[in-house]
């Protein structure tokens, strides 16, 4: 379970609320415990804690002052987004302010000829595609939460979604980034050209789980709306076959713009629930979508059929149009949901493996799923090998949440043996802290807290999150061995 | 060829640590001149990894390639090339020594760039030494890794200065199947309006550049995609245009046989700042967002007006190359400072190659 680090702080909640309702309007300065609850958790909401305070700022200035006060008084801070995060992010801290960015909604800027928008850190996703679609432009990158989650969250956790193996993650389509560091300063990373003077900065905060520094607004990189996208489904009598098929479209020289699979359980839960006209005999299937210029559609659909009719695919349909090719992804979209429909509680899982290993890992996963007693349904970002396994338990039978997290746990580790990580897309959050024992030694470590040194030495952003101590992982690691050296051998076991 | 010599790679920076002596890395050494040149490295010790070498692992299926640092570039890209796949962001060589490593280590990148990434975004994971002569991996070989800081994309473009790179992982795409050179005759302001129209619209281009009024377009694609992108572009069509692009990447176009000191500026790709009508000591590429110059100007001058317009200008190719990159403000600055401090505590890795201060 997460324990935050105790953070020693100089000064009473009183006087906290007192200084931060000097800048802050009173109402977006939140200590009743009522006003609090609403923040307790993000998307796993597992794991639960209250926070000192919630600070709800507008502007930039408000934001730099509240990071000067808690650096000041060492008052741990967690900056919050839209709160869907997997990985428990954004859980609060006990001691500290929780930072929310859900202020920051305007778009700042829209420029069609640089195709790029500049917005603030609160705008939601799925609204900076639509405020572009009048100029034939999107963002790219798509997480299934894109109704929801924020711009911010989406760079702090370089979130991916279904068309991340053509268009990339967040960390390939934003171009420049202000943040503030937690003494209060505003800095630019990144730049108007298409790189930057200096060290990749901007790599480094995307994906630092709001570790090194608060993320204020967000420069995107914008595409033109392809010209068509079509979208092909094909049913598998064998998961094994599909993953092969995955391996033989990228072979032919094709990379689709999303390539997704699903398995038995999958199938039919989404089919329960959107009835997306899935084939429920199929023990996989795959969506692939293509999509690019009018001719090369045509000419990749084409050939995606017979590789996948090769492939030993027993049936494939061809979305015959938007209506249908969305109806075919609606299943998709909605997995999650439909899959909690089988049972009071789920899981998700987030781990990345080498393509080819998916056979081994499937049938590694069912035996750990009768060994565990626990149902596991597949949704598979298949063309980049993130696996997101669910399983499904019931928080209110005693022992089955711990039983859950071990079995979550032992597929993370799965996914590091065969060469993989421990999350593609969710983060570590507090989630896998423990498993980030297991993919990195400890040198690797050290090396990852001299990174959040140079941002925060004092360590008051997110406290306890990412990236785990070494105390923490000799702890936890005197059971596993790492890459076959010893664990920790310069700490002292306890 | 394949030789693992990390282990003497090691010791040799353990020994630099514990005798806090300067290191200068390098791979092919076929431009020492890249970077500053500081007092530091002249008097450095030489540590040369390009006997570290040969590929480890490439599965055409799994689009990731991974090999040691000093894998000669030529050798990478004729594997790839013999399985229908390449290094998407087209890197310059600029001599036949150009190392894998070298070309991370600068993060350069061709004439692709602008329309799929550079060298970074390609980059999946690397093994590295720091500067405590500690071997540490980051990322992975797999397309999406959020686990820990993206350590490894801080080391491209790092010039060394954080670590000795050992081995990378990169992605990999398949070729395009057929590629089309049109060409225009036209001013710089035209070229430029007419590629903002085009790059709001789904054509595959996969290059652009404009000099002596000429603009060019190439478009790689699906044979029957490029065949229709060429009638919407309209221009003249140009046969065997590979060799152009190549001259271009490899800066063996005329324009680059120059003793003046070639500069490379970065921004945004509409600023008209950097546009002087017919003058042939500029070049263009990546839609206009970077522009190469050749010019006596100072460098304070030239890296003020990139300054202005939120760009950035690096002194490419010179004899002098004191200020080489654009200055920092001064809180990226202690950020960079910090960082260094945090891989490389004794400052022995490339000390000065990147800013003085690092
Ligand atoms: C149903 C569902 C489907 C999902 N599908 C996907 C998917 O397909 N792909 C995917 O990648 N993810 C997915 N997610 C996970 C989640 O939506 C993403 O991680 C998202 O980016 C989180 O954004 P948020 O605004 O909710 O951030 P939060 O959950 O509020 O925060 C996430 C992390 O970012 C930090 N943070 C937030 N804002 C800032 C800021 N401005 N500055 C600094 N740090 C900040 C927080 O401290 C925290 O560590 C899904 C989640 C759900 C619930
Ligand atoms: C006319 C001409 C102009 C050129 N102009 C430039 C130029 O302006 N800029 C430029 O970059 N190149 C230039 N080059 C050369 C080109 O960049 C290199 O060939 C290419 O980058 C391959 O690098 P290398 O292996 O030869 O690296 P090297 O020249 O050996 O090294 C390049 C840099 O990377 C560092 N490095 C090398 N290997 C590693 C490693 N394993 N780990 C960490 N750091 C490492 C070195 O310390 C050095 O700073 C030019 C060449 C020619 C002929």
């Amino acid at each position: 379970m997460y324990s935050s680090e105790n953070i020693e702080s100089k000064i009473s909640k009183a006087a906290l609320i007192q200084a931060l309702q000097d800048f802050i309007a009173a109402e977006s300065v939140l200590f009743d415990e009522e006003d609090l609850k609403p923040y307790e958790c993000d998307g796993l909401s597992a794991y639960r804690a209250i926070p000192l305070i919630v600070v709800l700022p507008e502007t930039i200035e408000q934001v730099q002052r509240v990071l000067t006060l808690c650096h000041e008084n060492m008052i741990p801070v967690v900056a919050r987004g839209a709160g869907t995060g997997l990985s428990g992010g954004a859980l609060p801290h006990e001691q500290g302010v929780l930072l929310s960015l859900a202020k920051f909604k305007n778009i700042l800027h829209i420029d069609p000829n640089r195709r790029i928008a500049r917005v603030q850190p609160g705008v939601r996703n799925l609204a900076i595609s639509q405020a572009v679609d009048q100029f034939g432009l999107y963002y790219a990158p798509d997480p299934s939460s894109q109704i929801a989650c924020t711009i911010g969250g989406n760079v702090a956790e370089n979130s991916g979604g279904v068309h991340c193996l053509k268009y990339g993650l967040t960390v390939h389509n934003i171009q420049q980034l202000k943040i503030i560091t937690i003494d209060g300063e505003l800095l630019t990373i990144g730049g108007s050209g298409l790189d930057s003077a200096g060290y990749d900065l901007l790599a480094l905060m995307t994906g630092s789980e709001g570790m090194l520094g608060v993320i204020v607004e967000v420069t995107v990189k914008l595409l033109p709306k392809p010209e068509r996208a079509q979208v092909l489904l094909a049913a598998f009598e064998d998961v094994v076959n599909a993953g092969e098929a995955v391996g033989n479209i990228i072979a032919a020289g094709i990379i689709p713009a999303g390539l997704e699979m699903m398995d038995r359980l999958a199938i039919q839960a989404a089919e329960d629930f959107v009835h997306a006209g899935y084939p429920l005999d199929a023990e996989a299937i795959l969506l692939c979508e293509l999509d690019g210029t009018n001719e090369e559609v045509s000419e990749h659909v084409s050939k995606v059929r017979g590789v996948l009719k090769q492939s030993g695919a027993t049936e494939v349909r061809t979305a015959k149009d938007d209506a249908e090719r969305l109806t075919f992804w609606a299943g998709r979209k909605a997995a999650f949901p439909a899959v909690g429909r089988l049972s009071p509680d789920y899981y998700c899982m987030d781990g990345t493996i080498p393509r080819k290993q998916l056979p081994q890992v499937l049938k590694a996963m069912a035996d750990l799923s009768k060994e565990y007693e626990l149902r596991v349904a597949n949704v598979f970002h298949a063309g980049d090998g993130n696996l997101h396994p669910l399983i499904l338990y019931d928080a209110n039978i005693p022992g089955e949440l711990e039983r859950t997290e071990e079995f979550g746990g032992k597929i993370l580790e799965l996914c590091i043996k065969v060469g993989g990580t421990i999350t593609g897309e969710h983060g570590v959050g507090m989630e896998k802290i423990n498993q980030m024992c297991v993919q990195f030694n400890s040198l690797e470590l050290q090396q990852f807290h001299a990174v959040k040194a140079a941002f925060d030495p004092l360590g008051l952003l997110n406290p306890g999150k990412a990236v785990p101590t070494l105390h923490r992982c000799a702890e936890f690691g005197a059971m596993h061995i790492h890459r076959g050296e010893l664990p920790f051998p310069e700490l002292e076991r306890f | 060829m394949n030789t693992d010599i990390s282990q003497q790679l090691q010791q040799q920076v353990v020994q630099a640590y514990e005798q806090v002596t300067a290191l200068r890395i390098i791979g092919g050494n076929s431009k020492a001149f890249y970077g500053r040149a500081d007092d530091r490295l002249l008097s450095a010790e030489i540590l040369n990894v390009s006997g570290h070498r040969g590929v480890l692992s490439y599965e055409p299926t799994e689009l990731v390639i991974t090999a040691r640092a000093g894998t000669p570039l030529a050798e990478i890209e004729k594997l790839l090339d013999d399985n229908g796949q390449m290094l998407a962001f087209e890197p310059p060589a600029f001599a036949e020594s150009a190392t894998i490593g070298g070309t991370i280590a600068c993060n350069l990148s061709g004439p692709r760039r602008a329309y799929v990434g550079a060298a970074r975004d390609f980059l999946l994971g690397c093994k590295i030494i720091n500067g405590k002569g500690e071997i540490m991996s980051f990322g992975g070989e797999v397309m999406k890794n959020v686990a820990g800081y993206d350590v490894s994309r801080l080391m491209a473009g790092a010039l060394g200065t954080l670590g000795v790179l050992l081995e990378v992982s990169l992605k990999v795409l398949p070729k395009t199947e057929m590629v089309k050179t049109q060409l225009f005759h036209c001013s710089s302001i035209e070229a430029l309006n007419k590629i903002h129209n085009w790059s709001q619209t789904p054509l595959p281009i996969s290059a652009s550049s404009f000099h002596d009024s000429v603009l060019r377009i190439r478009l790689s694609g699906a044979a029957k995609s490029v065949q229709a992108a060429r009638d919407t572009v309209g221009g003249e069509s140009v046969d065997n245009a590979e060799q152009y692009w190549h001259q271009l990447k490899e800066h063996k176009l005329d324009f680059f046989a120059t003793e003046k000191p070639l500069w490379r500026i970065s921004l945004a790709s509409d600023i008209e700042t950097f546009t002087a009508e017919n003058d042939s000591n500029f070049l263009y590429e990546w839609g206009g967002a970077l522009r190469w110059l050749k010019t006596e100007t100072p460098a304070e001058i030239i890296q003020q007006a990139a300054a202005d317009v939120d760009g950035h200008a690096i002194l490419f190719r010179h004899s002098e190359q004191q200020t080489c990159f654009q200055a920092l403000s001064p809180g990226l600055l202690r950020i960079h400072k910090n960082l260094k401090q945090g891989f490389d505590p004794k400052n022995i890795l490339n000390p000065g190659k990147l800013y003085p201060e690092l």
